[in-house]
């Protein structure tokens, strides 16, 4: 560690993996009620599970980004933290809002909008959060060395906070909520999520590879304005069937298909610059995650969104286990992954001690990922039938549910898969680590620029 | 990438395309938004009990067991015609009746079914709520879904 402020990094880290933990314990008890349906349905229904198991995914991620942020933030501006007091302040206020939700939504407190289920009160939290979190980072980088890495981070997490503004905007024509609701969901994950990830995965590259930062920070352009580009008007693949105009269908087809561009340009940088680099980091389960992240968002995102991102497909498989399949591997594959590759990265600096863990750190990235693909095509396949059974030949939802039971046990069984293979990976990032590796470290690897 | 795509001209691409791209992007939500209100919903039947049906939607939270529109989980089925399988075009009397019945009679507790919980609504908000359905049944969704099977 270079900047002793970069320790706050430590702490929402450890948040982020405490709720990393509750959304994969909701999501196997969701996994159980599917193929038994009767488990929990008087004390828990399967609404509530769900929504406790999306919304933990989504503030994880977000304290994992601002984890990334003040870790990441110093050393590129080269000072410290504007105030890491505030910084603990904001995490205390994200992290109560976090837990006060989960047990209000078990209490029957919660609003009705998908991923937004959260009341006033912590969407107003939220709010605040992000406006302590945009102090403290733009403080810090205004005052000292301003790079690509940081421009691009904070325009994505400045952009993060304007559309969260959204959500307090719910129109009573359904049509018209609909369409703003996707001004935060898709404008998040295919639009200024991406310009953290990119900025983020930058960073990674600079410090692993020490190729030039010259070199990285022009890719990094390139890549963060082929999302924008695609992205923007690629929302239109969400206004196809909602009450919008037929033009959307053009125009969210093309975009669309072109966000497959970024995530592909992705792979490439990180491979070329990963074989390009001279230098062999000795955290080699930071690279990994890193490159795995790049093709885990590449087929997650690029590939199984392209799959059912053309209008006339999109006809037949809307809303169907198709979606879930999608979903489950564009957030795993970008953004999961990118924050297990930061944290990897990470940790042996802000615990002053050289990598360790490596062989177990790097089984669970190779369980994890497979358990998630198996996930993937089981759900993949389930949505196949479904399509064909229900939208096809016109057989009723409950009727072809029975038909793909099957897939859902295989989906539950690669959950379990993925929730042991989280545990592994928490071991190895917090678990004790012996004297004997706990030298040198401070000297060890901080790559010349 | 070529010595001659300098990264001050890749960040002047980045900004300058960003730009045009959200400009065109927020313009046509604008006459999406104009489009809605005049052309595929009927904001003249968006009545106070819609509202409040829309209302009654949202607290219960049945979005994260069904869909509406195709939007929302995949657990339980297509709300967004449920009016049109129910027979709501037909015989609206009948299909109104058949909602709330529906929703009267959950959960069924048959071993080894899906369970939809008994929200003990009010006469008043199952009436809104079966309004708010039967006013999204008839938004212009381009056909979609496909058939009745939702
Ligand atoms: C815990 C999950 C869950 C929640 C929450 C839920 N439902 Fe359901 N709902 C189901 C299931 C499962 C079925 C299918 C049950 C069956 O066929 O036995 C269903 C069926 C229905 C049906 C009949 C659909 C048809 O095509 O026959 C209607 C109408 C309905 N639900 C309305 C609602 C409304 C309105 C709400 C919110 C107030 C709601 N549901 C909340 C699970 C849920
Ligand atoms: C990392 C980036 C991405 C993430 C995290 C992501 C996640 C999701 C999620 C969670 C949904 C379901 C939303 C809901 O609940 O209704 C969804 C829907 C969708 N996504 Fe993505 N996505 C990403 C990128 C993409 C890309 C690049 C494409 C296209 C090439 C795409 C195409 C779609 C489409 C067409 C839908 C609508 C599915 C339907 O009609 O039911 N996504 N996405
Ligand atoms: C890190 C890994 C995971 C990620 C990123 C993730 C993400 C998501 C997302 C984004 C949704 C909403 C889907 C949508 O609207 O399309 C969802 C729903 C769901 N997830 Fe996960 N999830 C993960 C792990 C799991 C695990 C381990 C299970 C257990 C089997 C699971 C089971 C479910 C279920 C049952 C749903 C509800 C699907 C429905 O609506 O029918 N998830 N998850
Ligand atoms: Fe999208």
């Amino acid at each position: 560690m270079k900047y002793a402020s970069q320790c706050v990094a430590y702490w929402y880290f450890t948040c982020a993996m405490v709720l990393f933990g509750v959304q994969i314990l909701a999501g196997a008890l969701a996994g159980t009620v599917y193929v038994l349906p009767n488990v929990l349905s008087e004390l828990l229904p399967f609404n509530i599970i769900r929504m406790i198991h999306t919304n933990a995914l989504i503030v994880w991620l977000l304290m994992g980004f601002f984890g990334c942020a003040y870790y990441l933030v110093p050393e590129e501006a080269e000072r410290d933290i504007e105030s890491p007091f505030l910084a603990y302040v904001q995490l205390g206020l994200l992290m109560f809002g976090a837990l006060a939700a989960v047990v209000g939504y078990t209490q029957g407190v919660h609003g009705g909008r998908e991923f937004l289920e959260q009341p006033l009160w912590i969407k107003i939290a939220i709010v605040v959060v992000a406006l302590i979190f945009l102090y403290n980072v733009s403080m810090t980088v205004l005052k000292g060395r301003r790079t690509a890495v940081t421009n691009v981070l904070l325009l994505g997490l400045w952009g993060i906070a304007v559309f969260w503004l959204f959500a307090f905007y719910a129109p009573d024509n359904l049509s018209l909520d609909k369409v703003y609701w996707w001004y935060i969901v898709h404008l998040w994950v295919e639009g200024v999520w991406e310009l953290v990830m990119a900025s983020v995965l930058a960073f990674l590259m600079i410090k692993t590879t020490g190729v030039d930062r010259e070199v990285i920070e022009k890719w990094l352009y390139a890549i963060v304005g082929l999302a924008l580009f695609s992205g923007l008007l690629g929302t239109g693949h969400h206004y196809y069937w909602i009450g919008a105009p037929g033009y959307w269908q053009w125009i969210g087809s093309i975009f669309s298909a072109l966000e497959i561009a970024p995530f592909f340009a992705m792979v490439i940088f990180a491979f070329k610059m990963v074989f390009k680099g001279r230098k062999d980091h000795p955290n080699r389960a930071a690279v990994l995650w890193s490159l795995g992240c790049t093709v885990g968002a590449f087929f997650g995102a690029g590939i199984w969104g392209f799959l059912h991102t053309l209008s006339f497909v999109n006809y037949y498989t809307h809303g169907t286990q198709v979606t879930a399949a999608h979903g489950h591997l564009a957030f795993f594959g970008a953004y999961v992954m990118l924050n297990l590759a930061l944290i990897t990265y990470a940790m042996p600096y802000l615990r002053g001690k050289a990598p360790y863990h490596q062989t177990l750190n790097i089984l669970s990235f190779w369980i994890m990922t497979g358990a998630m693909t198996v996930m993937t095509f089981a759900l993949t396949f389930a949505g196949a039938v479904q399509v064909h059974l229900q939208r096809v030949m016109g057989i009723s939802y409950m009727e072809v549910q029975d038909q793909i039971a099957p897939f859902y046990w295989v989906r539950l069984g690669s959950g379990v898969l993925v929730a042991i293979a989280a545990l592994m990976y928490l071991w190895s990032v917090f678990g004790p680590v012996g004297e004997r590796k706990a030298t040198g470290a401070k000297v060890a690897v901080q790559p010349a620029e | 990438m070529s010595e001659r795509f300098t990264k001050s001209a890749a960040r002047n691409v980045f900004y300058g395309g960003s730009v045009f791209f959200f400009a065109i992007f927020v313009g046509l939500t604008a006459q999406s938004h104009w489009h809605i209100l005049t052309t595929s919903t009927d904001v003249s039947t968006l009545t106070e009990s819609v509202v409040r049906g829309k209302e009654v939607w949202e607290k219960n939270s049945c979005i994260n067991c069904h869909s509406l529109l195709g939007e929302g989980a995949y657990f339980a089925p297509e709300l967004g015609n449920v009016w049109v399988r129910y027979g709501g075009k037909d015989d609206a009397e009948a299909a109104r009746e058949g909602l709330i019945a529906w929703m009267q009679s959950q959960p069924t507790g048959i071993e080894g079914r899906r369970q939809m919980p008994q929200f003990h609504l009010t006469d008043q908000e199952l009436n809104d709520l079966v309004d708010f359905l039967e006013w999204t049944s008839r938004i212009n969704t381009q056909n979609w879904p496909p058939n009745d099977a939702g």
